[in-house]
């Protein structure tokens, strides 16, 4: 945490929340097409278990190297426990995506394929549920 | 970017591939290809939507078109007439069950997704270790409210009115609990978290607080506001060292934001959170042993009355709540009471999360509407039983609760009716079991875990228990009796009448439901000795066929125990009484001639004749 300002009443928070959800509204949704690609990796105890970690630091090096101006976020269960690990890729402008059992291997492809062509790959889990 | 104007998705998920829609997918792939589309239409395999019922499942993007039970006969009339004309195949639209309409964007049939999140709603979305990402989805908001607008009346009120229950196993409804604490006056008051999570294979608060720890923390500080508590403590258990870490990360955000320690927001109120580590003892889940574990003592229920709420850590008053209880607290403030209760059934309100496990195809974590049935859990969400078996009964509630079988299938899942069925909700272990599995063996695993765990203050549960195993342990060996059947149910009954607290109460649940619903299994057991599921190794027999023996005398050195006779190119027999069944002789036969058999008298008398 770098710009640590206290938050002292609730219309502090309020602010907070507003100016925090612009800006990761404009992450999530990629309303802006010169926005990033966001990764998000499921790093609950599941998928670290299933090798979730490894696939996160490849994700990093490897988007960095190919030279793919992309933000990478850990986050909780997604709750595919069947199909750890999984990521999360939103491209500018499009809806996210979930690519599940992704190792090495499966994330090298989603990079080339997904991430650099918008061509979908094998394995893709639909949300199968609705959120509050 | 790509130069595929479409993408047709088809399901690949277990469900839909026994229908299968690995056809489906090449059918669409060759006919693509025939058209010379290959290059502006993408074939990709899914994993499960969620839908298995109405498999297999093709989706069409961009416009989001959704086909049920697609045939590989189905695959040139998608491409000619959806691809090529743009025209949807009306056919295999989905069809609306109430308004017989079909449905032609995927965006308008939300409902068909069985799963509504509320307390899982930001795991798998935010950043655990940023909260930021917490206040952008609206944490410390209903704090703020609570803080500045309500009461602490009025913020139990809108909790009791919103009907949520204890989501630890109980149910107890959880304004009613802040309420009674509330009332008690004292100099310090505690609210604690109930991280202890301990039925085998239930991971659902872990993930809660390995995913969205704000929203616990936020809820305790509510919680704190209406019993008039400043000091809050997080029991949990040290094998969750993930959760310990994210956790203390959020508690020092919050911290350096002000949103705990003093005067929150401006408001006067002040709270703080703590962290008390357990060893990971499944008694610990019970509230008042979870306290005197966290006073150092050790970790054993006592008498209530007092209850916690009158006395509790430190002789202090405490309110202990579930880590899933409280994540749907801030919701209910900021969404309100009618709303969660319009969720759910008569007498339980919301949502409940469930690790689904076992012989399962989608194991994972979900969160459903009470009120779900367990064929909707099992078959749709869940996309069915593994290798296409036959589903044979769910395990819910963990070690205190019971078996559901077939004939609860359409039952709808709350508070009330697991109890009537002889299970309990518990905290939402789901273990799904299916014909392979031997029912008195699950019975003494729960047995085993239960006799491990029991923390041996009072006789009925330290000594009782162990009794239930032993006997458990004889009928699976083949040594059972009728009577042993008897004497399970009475020593069951008895266990649960006169323990002490609700983990002993409730521990000869997995013996006596199975009993209720599995009584051909155990008689099976004791008088045929025969355990139909080939689980139990000592009921199992090593048979040599005489078409297949050639006397080669390979089965008979190898023998630890010397069970096995006959002479050089004479057909070998095996001795049952004296065989310890390792399998030495099936692996070294090159025959083929040695096999297991579970059902070995009769059989084997009539290849020995």
């Amino acid at each position: 945490m770098n710009q640590m300002t206290g938050i002292r009443t609730l219309a502090d928070l309020k602010k907070k929340q507003e100016e925090v959800s612009a800006r990761m509204n404009l992450r999530d949704k990629a309303e802006n097409p010169a926005s990033l690609v966001q990764v998000k990796v499921a790093m609950a105890t599941c998928g670290i278990a299933s090798g979730a970690k490894e696939v996160m630091e490849y994700l990093v090096e490897e988007l960095d190297k190919r030279g793919i101006a992309a933000v990478v976020t850990q986050t909780g269960c997604m709750g595919y426990c069947f199909a750890e690990p999984t990521v999360e890729i939103t491209l500018p402008e499009r809806e996210p995506v979930v690519f599940g059992y992704v190792n090495t291997a499966k994330a090298d492809e989603i990079i080339e394929c997904y991430i650099k062509d918008g061509e979908l790959v094998d394995g893709i889990i639909p949300q199968n549920y609705d959120t509050i | 970017m790509s130069q595929y104007k479409m993408h047709l998705l088809v399901c690949a998920g277990t469900g839909c591939h026994s229908s299968e829609s690995n056809l489906v997918y090449e059918m669409l792939r060759d006919e693509v290809e025939r058209k010379g589309l290959a290059s502006e239409v993408q074939i990709i395999r899914t994993g499960c939507f969620g839908f298995c019922e109405k498999g297999p499942i093709v989706k069409v993007l961009p416009d989001n078109t959704f086909y049920t039970q697609v045939k590989p006969s189905d695959a040139r009339e998608i491409v000619d007439e959806h691809v090529i004309k743009g025209r949807s195949v009306y056919r295999l639209l989905y069809t609306d069950p109430e308004t017989k309409e079909h449905i032609l964007d995927s965006k308008h049939m939300g409902f068909y997704k069985k799963q509504l999140r509320i307390a899982l709603r930001n795991c798998g979305t935010i950043d655990p270790e940023n909260i930021d990402e917490s206040i952008a989805r609206n944490a410390y908001q209903a704090l703020g409210r609570v803080l500045t607008a309500y009461s602490p009346q009025e913020t139990i009120e809108i909790i009791k009115q919103s009907g949520l229950r204890g989501r630890g196993g109980a149910g107890f409804p959880t304004g009613l609990k802040w309420e009674i604490a509330s009332r008690n006056d004292a100099d310090q008051k505690y609210v604690v978290c109930n991280a202890d999570e301990g039925d085998p294979g239930a991971f659902m608060d872990r993930s809660i607080l390995e995913g969205d720890p704000h929203s616990v923390l936020e809820a305790m500080a509510i919680c704190g506001y209406c019993i008039g508590a400043t000091k809050g403590l997080v029991y949990i258990r040290a094998e969750y060292p993930l959760a310990i870490k994210r956790l203390k990360t959020a508690i020092a955000q919050a911290r350096d934001y002000g949103l705990l320690g003093e005067n929150i927001l401006g408001t006067g109120f002040s709270f703080d959170v703590s962290m008390k580590y357990g060893a990971g003892a499944f008694v610990c889940g019970e509230e008042t042993a979870l306290i005197h574990s966290m006073e150092g003592k050790r970790g054993e229920p006592s008498n209530k009355p007092p209850f916690p709420a009158q006395s509790g850590y430190l002789g202090k008053p405490t309110n202990v709540n579930n880590v899933e209880t409280l994540a749907n607290v801030p919701v209910i403030i900021l969404k309100g009471a009618d709303w969660f209760s319009a969720i759910g059934t008569e007498k339980s309100k919301g949502t409940k999360v469930f690790a689904l496990a076992g012989k399962i195809n989608n194991v994972g974590l979900i969160e459903v509407p009470m009120g779900i049935t367990l064929r909707e859990i099992i078959y749709e969400i869940g996309g069915g039983i593994k290798n296409g078996k036959k589903f044979k009964a769910v395990q819910t509630g963990g070690p205190s609760g019971g078996c559901l079988t077939e004939e609860h299938l359409d039952t709808r899942i709350d508070y009330e009716s697991l109890t009537a069925a002889g299970s309990m909700m518990g905290s939402g272990g789901m273990i799904v079991l299916d014909e392979d599995d031997c029912m008195v063996s699950v019975a003494k695993f729960f047995l085993g875990f239960i006799v491990e765990e029991s923390c041996g203050k009072c006789a009925p549960c330290r000594i009782g228990n162990k009794r239930l195993h032993e006997t458990l342990t004889k009928i699976t060996e083949g040594k059972g009796t009728q009577e042993d059947i008897e004497k399970l149910r009475n020593l069951g009954s008895v266990i649960k009448d006169t323990s002490l607290c609700g983990l002993g109460q409730s521990s000869p649940n997995p013996v006596l439901s199975t009993l209720d619903n599995f009584m051909d299994e155990y008689l099976e057991h004791v008088h045929e000795k025969k355990c139909r599921s080939g689980q139990c190794r000592n009921l199992l027999y090593y048979v040599i066929s005489p078409d297949e023996c050639i006397g080669c005398m390979a089965c008979k050195r190898v023998c630890p125990t010397h069970a096995i006779s006959g002479e050089k190119k004479e057909v070998h027999r095996i001795n049952q009484e004296i065989c310890i069944k390792c399998g030495a002789c099936m692996d070294k036969c090159q025959f083929d001639a040695i096999s297991l058999l579970n059902d070995y008298p009769r059989v084997a008398e009539t290849i020995n004749n």
